[in-house]
C-alpha cells in the first residue's frame, strides 16, 4: 500500500471494517517470517514483500524455481519435492537440489496490484477472448488454461466447468492457478514454507531424511490468512501516468495497430463482487489470460496445467513502466527475467507472437519509441 | 588459546602498573558530573560520570535521568501523524561497599517502539540495564562482574540521552549496533593517565547473541535483535562467551580514540549435546573519536563500525554477511553565559550525519549490488539551561532503500519530520 504518486495506489473504495481488515493483510503481506513463525524449512523468500516490493514485480534474487512437469498428466516429482524448489533452506538442513531427470524453468514474481480484478473476469469472458482467436491470420490461437482446482477452492462466481471437472485457470505465469486463495497458500507454503488450513504439509526435500513432519497447527491461522488474501484481493489497479500525452497515445494506437492487443488485452469487465469497488469494473490489465505458444526459445520444458511447455499466459502489462522503480533500477522481464528492457522483451515474443513482433521490428524508429513511451506510461 | 592471551595481558597491564593513579573515587559519587557532549576524560567513564546525589549518610547515591520528545514525520509521503513519546526514565543507584569496591546499577523504562527509523516494534521494557560491581585490585587492573555493558564502540556506554542534542539515538548505534547492548559478564579495565595523555583498555567475557540476528521480523542481520531475546541473561544460545574488548586513547588537547571488538560464536549449534550446526560467528569492529576543538569549542562526536558474520549456506541472501555503518555529531555552541536566570545556560547549533548499510555485497543471481542502506542528515539546535538538561529541536532528512535499491514504500524512500525533545538528569 504505498504512494499514489508512484503509479500504484492502496485499496480500492472500501468500507471502514473492509479497510481495517485491508491494513491487517497489509501487515501480514510485508511481514518477514521467521522459523519460530514458521519460516521453512525450505523456502525462497521471508515474506511476500520479499518478492512483490509494493505490490509489484520481483527481483532475480528471489526467482521461484519449478520442477517435475511436462504435460497435462501432471508432475512426476511431487514425491521428489516438486513443484518448487526451496532454494533456501534453515541452518543445518541439506540443501534441496533439482532431481536427476526433471526440467525446470525460473519464474520471476508477477506483480500483485490489480489480481482482484482479474480473479473477477468471467469464464465467458476468458472464452469469448479464446474462441475470436480461432480464425486470427497473424496466427494467435491462445486458450485457457484448465486444471483441477484444489479441494478448497470455491468454483468462482459464473465459473465454466469443462466436462471433465476442470475449471478456467488464470493467476500464475502459466495461468495453472485457479483463485487468489490458491494463489495465497502456494506462495505462504511454497515460497516461505509457511503451513495453512490449506496446504497443511512443508514442502518436502527428499534429500534430506531428517525433514520435519507437518505441524500441528498451520503455521498462518485462517484469519490473517484471509487478511492477507482479502488484501491483494482489493488492491487498487496501476495507474497509466501521462494518459493525455500526445506520444503516448500515437504509441497505444500503434500498439493495437501492429497487433500486440490481440493478445494484451487492453480493457476487461469484472463480474459481479460483494465489493463494491470490484464490482463490474471495467480495468486495463493488458492480458487476456489465456495461454499462448511463445515458442522455442521460452520452452523451458516445464509446464503447469494443460499448457504445453512452450506456452506462456500473457502477461498484464500494467506497472510495467513502474518495474525499474521496484526492480532495483532494473528491467528484470518475461516469464525468468531475462528481458533487460522492454525492447528486449518485445524481440523474445516468438510463436504465436512473432507476427506482432516483427511489425514492431518494421516499424520506424520514431513509432517503436512511441510505442515503448506508450508501455513505459502503464 | 584466547585465554592464554586474556592472561597474558592481565600479567602485562598489572606490571606496568606502578605510576598509575587510582580509577575508583569514592568521592565521585558525591559529585555531580558533567553531562554534555563537552566532556573530559574517557567513553569508559560513562557509566560513573553521571550527576549522583549523596542522601545524608547513607551509604548509597543515587540519580537518573528522563527524556521525552514530540514527532511529527512521514515516510515516501505517507505520514505518521502527531506523536509524543516517553522514550526513557533511568533511575541509578551506587554504593561504595568498602575501599576499593563499588557498586552501580541502572534500572531503566524504555520505550522506544518506534522513535528512532526504521526500528523494530518492540514494545517498552523494564529492566536492569547496568548492575555490576566493580574491585580495585590495582588502578590497572580492576574487576568487574555483573550485568555489564558490552565496551563496543563509545556510544555503547555513553548513551545517556541528556548527554546528547538529538532526540533519536544514531541509526548505525540502534538499528546496525544493539544499543544498551548489556549481558551478564565479568572482565577487566585499567586506565592510566600520563600528563596530558591517558590510555584506557576494557576486556570482558559475557553472554552475547543468538539465531534471531539472522532470523527475525525485519528479514534482514539485525544484531539488536538478539536485545528481545531475555533468555540472555542465563543462556547462551552458542554455549560460548562473548568476547568485547577495547583500547582507548585520549589527549585532554586533541581528544579520545577508541578501538574495540566484539566477537563470539552466535548461533545454537548444538543441541542436548549432539552438534546440529557449524559454530558461527559474528565480529564486530568499531572505531571511535571524540575532540573538542580549540578556540571554537566545537564538538566532534563520530563511530563507526563494520560488522561480518557467518551466514549458513544456502540462506537467503536477505540476511547479510557484512554491515557498516556509524554517525558524525558536530556541535557548535554558539552563546554561552547568562540566559534568562539560569548562570551557566548554552545554547548549541548541531548536526549529525549517518549512513548504514544493511546489506554490503552483491547478489549471487545478478552481481549488482545489494543495498538496504540508509542515509540521514539531521540539523539540531539545543538549549542547555544547565549542563544536565537539555531541550533539542532537530530536523531529520533521511533516504532509505531497501535490498535491491528500491526507495518506493511505505518503510523506505525519503523521510522527513521534527522531533522536539528535553531530557535530564536529576
Amino acid at each position: 500500500m504505498i504512494n499514489p504518486t508512484n503509479g500504484l495506489c492502496g485499496p480500492v473504495n472500501l468500507t471502514n471494517d473492509q479497510t481495517l481488515l485491508f491494513s491487517k493483510g497489509n501487515d501480514q503481506f510485508f511481514a518477514n517470517r521467521t522459523a519460530s513463525t514458521g519460516l521453512g524449512p525450505y523456502f525462497v523468500a521471508t515474506g511476500c514483500g520479499s518478492c512483490h516490493s509494493s505490490d509489484n514485480r520481483g527481483h532475480p534474487f528471489t526467482i521461484l524455481t519449478r520442477f517435475g512437469q511436462t504435460d497435462s498428466t501432471g508432475n512426476k516429482f511431487l514425491s521428489q519435492g516438486g513443484p518448487q524448489l526451496g532454494s533456501a533452506n534453515l541452518p543445518g538442513l541439506t540443501p534441496e537440489q533439482i532431481p536427476a531427470g526433471a526440467t525446470s524453468t525460473r519464474l520471476i514474481a508477477p506483480i500483485t496490484a490489480g489480481v482482484g480484478f482479474l480473479e473477477l473476469v468471467p469464464d465467458s469472458a476468458i472464452l469469448a477472448m479464446a474462441a475470436a482467436n480461432c480464425n486470427n491470420p497473424d496466427g494467435v490461437r491462445g486458450h485457457p488454461n484448465y486444471n483441477t482446482i484444489p479441494s478448497y477452492s470455491m468454483p468462482l462466481n459464473g465459473a465454466i466447468p469443462r466436462a471433465d471437472g476442470k475449471y478456467i485457470c488464470r493467476f500464475g505465469k502459466k495461468a495453472a492457478v485457479y483463485d487468489l486463495v490458491e494463489q495465497v497458500a502456494a506462495a505462504y507454503n511454497h515460497d516461505m514454507g509457511i503451513t495453512s488450513s490449506f496446504m497443511p504439509y512443508n514442502p518436502y526435500n527428499y534429500l534430506d531424511q531428517a525433514a520435519p513432519t507437518a505441524p500441528s497447527v498451520p503455521e498462518i491461522d485462517n484469519n490473517t490468512f484471509n487478511s492477507v488474501v482479502f488484501y491483494v484481493r482489493c488492491l487498487q489497479t496501476p495507474i497509466q501516468r501521462n494518459a493525455g500525452d500526445a506520444a503516448i497515445q500515437n504509441g497505444g494506437a500503434l500498439f493495437v495497430k501492429i497487433g500486440c492487443e490481440v493478445c494484451h488485452k487492453q480493457t476487461l469487465t469484472t463480474g459481479y463482487s460483494s465489493i463494491a469497488g470490484l464490482s463490474h469494473q471495467a480495468f486495463h490489465p493488458f492480458t487476456d489470460l489465456l495461454v499462448h505458444d511463445m515458442g522455442p526459445g521460452l520452452d523451458d520444458g516445464y509446464t503447469e496445467g494443460n499448457a504445453k511447455t512452450a506456452e506462456w499466459r500473457t502477461s498484464p502489462l500494467w506497472g510495467l513502466g513502474l518495474a525499474p522503480g521496484v526492480q532495483g533500477g532494473s528491467y528484470y522481464l518475461m516469464h525468468d527475467g531475462r528481458a533487460h528492457s522492454i525492447e528486449q522483451a518485445i524481440q523474445m515474443h516468438a510463436g504465436e507472437a512473432s507476427v506482432s513482433a516483427g511489425r514492431f521490428k518494421a516499424l520506424s524508429t520514431t513509432d517503436q519509441v512511441a510505442i515503448l513511451k506508450f508501455l513505459k506510461s502503464l | 588459546m584466547k585465554l592464554h592471551l586474556l592472561l597474558s595481558l592481565i600479567i602485562f597491564l598489572f606490571v606496568c602498573t606502578t605510576a598509575a593513579h587510582a580509577q575508583i573515587d569514592s568521592s565521585l559519587l558525591k559529585l555531580p558530573g558533567k553531562a554534555d557532549t563537552t566532556k573530559k576524560g574517557l567513553s569508559m567513564d560513562a557509566a560513573y560520570n553521571r550527576p549522583f546525589l549523596k542522601l545524608g549518610k547513607l551509604p548509597v547515591s543515587i540519580g537518573g535521568y528522563m527524556e521525552a520528545d514530540y514527532q511529527y514525520m512521514g515516510t515516501s509521503g505517507i505520514k505518521q501523524g502527531n506523536q509524543f513519546q516517553f522514550r526513557r526514565f533511568s533511575l541509578f543507584v551506587a554504593s561504595t561497599i568498602s575501599k576499593h569496591i563499588k557498586f552501580l546499577s541502572e534500572i531503566e523504562y524504555e520505550n522506544d517502539p518506534a522513535g528512532d527509523p526504521g526500528e523494530a516494534t518492540s514494545g517498552p521494557e523494564f529492566g536492569i540495564e547496568y548492575a555490576a560491581i566493580d574491585i580495585e585490585l590495582n588502578p590497572m587492573l580492576n574487576f568487574r562482574g555483573g550485568m555489564i555493558l558490552n565496551p563496543i564502540g563509545a556510544f555503547n556506554q555513553n548513551h545517556d540521552g541528556p548527554k546528547w542534542e538529538f532526540t533519536d539515538r544514531p541509526i548505525a548505534m540502534t538499528q546496525l549496533l544493539p544499543d544498551t547492548w548489556n549481558n551478564p559478564g565479568f572482565g577487566l579495565y585499567g586506565k592510566r593517565y600520563s600528563g596530558h595523555w591517558m590510555f584506557g583498555y576494557e576486556a570482558y567475557l559475557s553472554g552475547g547473541f543468538n539465531d534471531s540476528i539472522i532470523d527475525n521480523a525485519l528479514g534482514k542481520t539485525f544484531l539488536p535483535a538478539a536485545k528481545s531475546n531475555l533468555t540472555r541473561f542465563t543462556t547462551s544460545a552458542s554455549g560460548e562467551p562473548l568476547y568485547t574488548g577495547k583500547l582507548s586513547f585520549g589527549n585532554d588537547q586533541i581528544g579520545e580514540l577508541g578501538l574495540s571488538y566484539m566477537g563470539g560464536a552466535y548461533n545454537t549449534w548444538r543441541v542436548e549435546g549432539a552438534v546440529v550446526d557449524n559454530k558461527r560467528r559474528v565480529n564486530v569492529f568499531d572505531i571511535d573519536f571524540n575532540t573538542t576543538l580549540p578556540v571554537l569549542n566545537t564538538n566532534i562526536t563520530t563511530e563507526w563500525a563494520w560488522i561480518a558474520l557467518d551466514i549458513p549456506p544456502n540462506y537467503t541472501q536477505q540476511y547479510s554477511n557484512r554491515q557498516f555503518g556509524g554517525f558524525i555529531d558536530i556541535v557548535q555552541p554558539v552563546i554561552k553565559g547568562r540566559i534568562l536566570d539560569w548562570d551557566n545556560a548554552v545554547i548549541n547549533i548541531a548536526v549529525r550525519g549517518e549512513y548504514v548499510d544493511w546489506n554490503q555485497g552483491n547478489f549471487t543471481s545478478t552481481g549488482a549490488r545489494m543495498y538496504n542502506d540508509l542515509w540521514s542528515i539531521m540539523p539540531a539546535i539545543s538549549f542547555r539551561p544547565t549542563p544536565q538538561t537539555v531541550l533539542r529541536l532537530n530536523y531529520r532528512i533521511q533516504h532509505a532503500r531497501d535490498i535491491t535499491g528500491n526507495s518506493i514504500g511505505a518503510t523506505i524512500g525519503p523521510t522527513r519530520g521534527i522531533s522536539f525533545g528535553i531530557a535530564t538528569y536529576f
